[in-house]
């Protein structure tokens, strides 16, 4: 099997967006382009009101990815279990639509009797060390997510901790939004190195109107165009994947 | 998909019969034992026997840590996790969650047994973990989510084992599934990559755990912190060198961290007795100490070994070199 390069945008905010287009539409556009969207939601001494809740969700699930509403305290241990659990959800769904070829007839792991799983989990494993990845990271610097940066940051430098300790190879890029002058602002270009954004973070400054959905849609031209892509749309619901030629 | 601690997920309640889907198998629920990030865990009985069922709405997570269960079977010796008993699928309102079903482990976890039956326990429990994991490792596994609740002390006689396999990893990989506290990364004293030495630093956090089983956060993080935490607690005193190295990644295997560790108790109930004896009888003061110089001589020894053999390898492959040349 080929493995190609998974894409995420993984989104990190503490309330509902309030300009421009609906970002769970934004998610499911992302989905379309096979770009997987998780969002993450990081309380501090606030909650995260029903609305906003209901958005992230909505997010995660029309973008074929996971979300998580933490306290700023869990985020390391979150986002790194949220991208790793969204790769493995991604590449289940690739080996489950190689599968329903083999066997025909919309076969899932599922279907399969559970001493049988075993073997393509441990392919879903194996693709999992190995695959490439692209992790387009979009922040809210939202007037609210002031105190929460550092802890961000922190997160962040612990996510490509873990996903370094892979053998496949890693891109990340860092946007924030609302932007200087735009909705969205490029703060690192795609690199394997997130290390780097260390010196980026005590740059930034917070404040300004929430444009989620912009932000997002923004985000998506931002992804690399190979030459022949050759999308992959997932017969029954959740994810795709893109194969690279 | 959200993500969601397990708690309560699903409606299964004492009296609750679990009938597998493939294998006809039927449990009978009697408590919940505990719950995590994975799923939840379920005192069940199968015909009049005790087993623990585990149940997740992730079917992944079920099958990899079957894998891992099974591949641990074919392990010959004391067993490293807990056996697995079955696997199968439960169809429920219109749902099918997945399940396995493996040994039932009795007792309390590593912590709670410390805290019962004293700290004397300690040192027997992390030697018979490290045996565990020294064949763990051998097979070419890294358990990744070392902690104390992951640790039940079943017996008499105690006897520790290691459950949930959620964490472990195939050596070489990014592990799986860790704990902030226990894990080098978080302190940024290594990489997570899979590797023994990943294991065995958890080994000492379980250790800095024992005196400090509320835990504590990271502020500067880093070696410092930790060794500071060390030198503080009065109880961590015999092992601080055992835990220093381990953090650092010095010991290359379980077993060599283990031989450490009982060279130092040793050393230090040696001490004991010597501070004890003290007010006594100072005659026996020189005895007591005896081993510590056996020690001493034994590595020397060892020194001239060595050169010996330098010199006689030196002396060989100046002959061959001899030989090639004419
Ligand atoms: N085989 C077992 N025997 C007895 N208790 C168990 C067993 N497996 C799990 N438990 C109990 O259930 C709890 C949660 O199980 P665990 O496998 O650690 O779940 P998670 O992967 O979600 O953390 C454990 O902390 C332990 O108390
Ligand atoms: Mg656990």
């Amino acid at each position: 099997m080929r493995t190609g390069t998974l894409k995420q945008i993984l989104l990190i905010t503490d309330g509902c967006s309030n300009q421009g287009e609906d970002p769970i539409a934004m998610a499911a556009l992302a989905k379309e382009q096979g770009i997987t969207v998780n969002v993450i939601g990081v309380m501090e001494n606030d909650v995260i009101d029903d609305q906003g809740m209901q958005e992230i969700e909505g997010m995660a699930m029309s973008g074929g990815g996971v979300s998580q509403v933490v306290y700023a305290k869990q985020l390391s241990q979150t986002v790194q279990m949220v991208t790793r659990k969204a790769m493995t959800q991604t590449l289940q769904g690739v080996v489950n639509r190689e599968l329903s070829q083999i066997l025909g007839n919309r076969q899932t792991v599922e279907d399969l009797p559970p001493d049988k799983r075993g073997e393509v989990m441990e392919v879903v494993d194996e693709l999992g060390e190995t695959v490439e990845l692209e992790v387009l990271i979009l922040v809210d610097t939202s007037a609210s997510m002031k105190q929460k940066l550092p802890t961000v940051k922190e997160a962040l430098f612990d996510l490509s901790l873990s996903l370094n300790a892979r053998s496949g190879q890693n891109r990340f890029s860092l946007f924030v939004f609302p932007g200087k002058k735009n909705d969205v602002e490029k703060m690192l270009d795609w690199t394997p190195k997130l290390e780097s954004l260390t010196s980026i973070f005590s740059k930034l400054t917070t404040g300004g109107t929430t444009p989620t959905g912009p932000a997002i849609r923004e985000a998506l031209t931002y992804f690399k165009k190979k030459k022949s892509l050759r999308s992959l749309l997932s017969r029954d619901d959740d994810e795709f994947y893109e194969e690279s030629i | 998909m959200m993500m969601n601690s397990m708690k309560s997920q699903f409606n299964v309640n004492r009296g609750t019969v679990i009938d597998g889907k493939w294998h006809q198998n039927r449990y009978l629920i009697e408590k919940e034992l505990g719950y995590g990030a994975n799923g939840v865990v379920y005192l069940a009985k199968f015909r009049n026997q005790h087993v623990a069922l585990k149940m997740s709405d992730n079917g992944i997570s079920v099958t990899s840590e079957v894998n891992v269960l099974k591949s641990f079977s074919k392990v010959q010796g004391s067993p490293l996790g807990p056996s697995l008993l079955d696997v199968d699928d439960w169809k429920t309102q219109g749902k099918v969650i997945s399940f396995y079903v493996m040994e039932y482990i009795q007792g309390p976890d590593l912590l709670s047994f410390i805290k019962q039956k004293g700290d004397s326990w300690t040192a027997v429990l992390i030697l018979q973990l490290l045996s565990d994991l020294d064949k763990l490792h051998k097979a070419g596994w890294v358990f990744g989510d070392l902690k104390p609740e992951n640790l039940i002390v079943t017996g008499p006689p105690p006897k520790i084992r290691c459950i949930d396999v959620g964490g472990t990893t195939i050596q070489g990989r990014a592990i799986k599934e860790f704990t902030e506290f226990y894990d080098r990364g978080y302190w940024g004293l290594g990489s997570r990559k899979a590797d023994p030495t990943y294991d065995l630093f958890a080994v000492a956090m379980i250790l800095i755990n024992c005196a400090y089983p509320s835990r504590f956060n990271k502020d500067a993080g880093g070696l410092e912190q930790l060794k500071e935490r060390v030198k503080q607690s009065k109880q961590l005193q015999p092992y601080e060198s055992v835990i220093l190295h381990a953090l650092q990644g010095k010991y290359h295997s379980a077993l060599e961290m283990r031989q450490s560790l009982i060279e130092n108790m040793q050393g230090s109930t040696g001490q004991q007795q010597t501070r004890m004896q003290k007010h006594t009888k100072p005659a026996q003061q020189a005895h007591a100490t005896a081993p510590l110089k056996q020690q001493k001589k034994k590595k020397k020894g060892g020194v001239a070994e060595t050169l010996m053999l330098i010199l006689l390898i030196s002396c060989l492959y100046f002959f061959y070199i001899y030989g090639q040349v004419i």
